[in-house]
């Protein structure tokens, strides 16, 4: 390790990369820059948070602003068309016309939490009208565009509660949990899954945009640490009945 | 042998899981390697892994479906 390279704050696996790249005659700050061990090419990360919330935003957004074009270019089409492909499964039909996308929504009420949304967010902007339709609903305006995304009619309303009463007046000619589930039947499951899926694997994204790609360390160097290990642990056993 | 359970079990459904196989492998694969050659390769043995592993799941499934309805 080259002595006074690492900054503070700055990881272990970090600096072990910075000192491989700083070597070879690179001159990007270290917390800025990943290595691939294999081939040594360097990947520049540029702004390491702001890739990470592009990512986040739309996914490969941030690997197109680190000009990692084919990547973004992957992520885009594998997360959009996933997520995009489990809102058209939960979607209504002419004959079950329940309105679009009626798989990602957000709630938190006593009668349905909606936790997958926390997942479908990963996914960033096309998550996010279900909290416009959501925040519309909790102050009595009634859901935009037909219902997209928009939550389900709460099932009675829970009493003179200010914000839940307002929310059930905006929702009234919405479908219930009940009624997607039966319109919809297995899709609205599979379309949740498929959203949500699409949003976690987003998180890996946004990790590979922050830190560069998790590479395998080479198996070499790997069985080398293992047995240095192993003659340690040996040379101890054997020294401790000699202390003795 | 009763095999109406059997008739029962949504293979048409199992189709379904060829996309998100297929996307979770490449995005996996991603997040692993910066060129696109080994992340197709790795993201090929991380697919046939996952769906190897849901065969065995089904297999073991539908044994014991086999086994409760006779």
């Amino acid at each position: 390790m080259v002595k006074g390279l690492r900054p503070e704050g700055i990881p272990q696996n970090v600096c072990r990369k910075a000192v491989r790249y700083q070597q070879s005659g690179g001159n990007l700050p270290v917390n800025k820059v990943a290595v691939d061990p294999q081939s040594q090419k360097t990947i520049p990360l540029k702004d390491p948070m702001l890739a990470a919330f592009l990512a986040w935003l739309v996914p490969g957004l941030g690997h197109l602003y680190q000009g990692r074009t084919a990547k973004a270019v992957l992520f885009f089409i594998c997360l959009t068309g996933t997520f995009l492909y489990g809102c058209y499964l939960g979607s209504g039909d002419k004959q079950h016309d329940v309105g679009w996308a009626r798989v990602v929504y957000f709630q938190w009420d006593d009668d349905d939490i909606r936790y997958s949304y926390f997942g479908q967010v990963g996914i960033g902007l096309p998550a996010l009208p279900a909290v416009v339709q959501a925040f519309r609903a909790r102050h009595g305006k009634e859901p935009l565009f037909g219902g997209f995304m928009a939550p389900p009619r709460p099932v009675a309303a829970t009493g003179p509660v200010h914000g839940e009463d307002l929310a059930w007046k905006a929702l009234a000619n919405q479908p219930t949990l009940d009624n997607l589930n039966s319109e919809l039947r297995g899709y609205f499951e599979l379309g949740t899954v498929y959203t949500l899926i699409a949003g976690l694997l987003n998180v890996l994204a946004i990790y590979d945009a922050w830190g560069g790609p998790v590479f395998a360390q080479p198996r070499r160097e790997e069985e080398e640490r293992h047995s240095r290990k192993k003659d340690e642990k040996e040379k101890d056993k054997e020294a401790e009945p000699a202390k003795a | 042998m009763n095999y109406l359970p059997l008739a029962a079990f949504p293979v048409n459904f199992l189709w379904y899981a060829l996309p998100l196989v297929v996307a979770v492998s490449l995005v996996y694969a991603a997040t692993r390697h910066e060129e696109m050659a080994p992340i197709l390769s790795h993201g090929l043995r991380v697919g046939a892994w996952i769906v190897g592993f849901m065969a065995i799941v089904i297999a073991i499934m539908v044994a014991m479906l086999w086994w409760v309805s006779d």
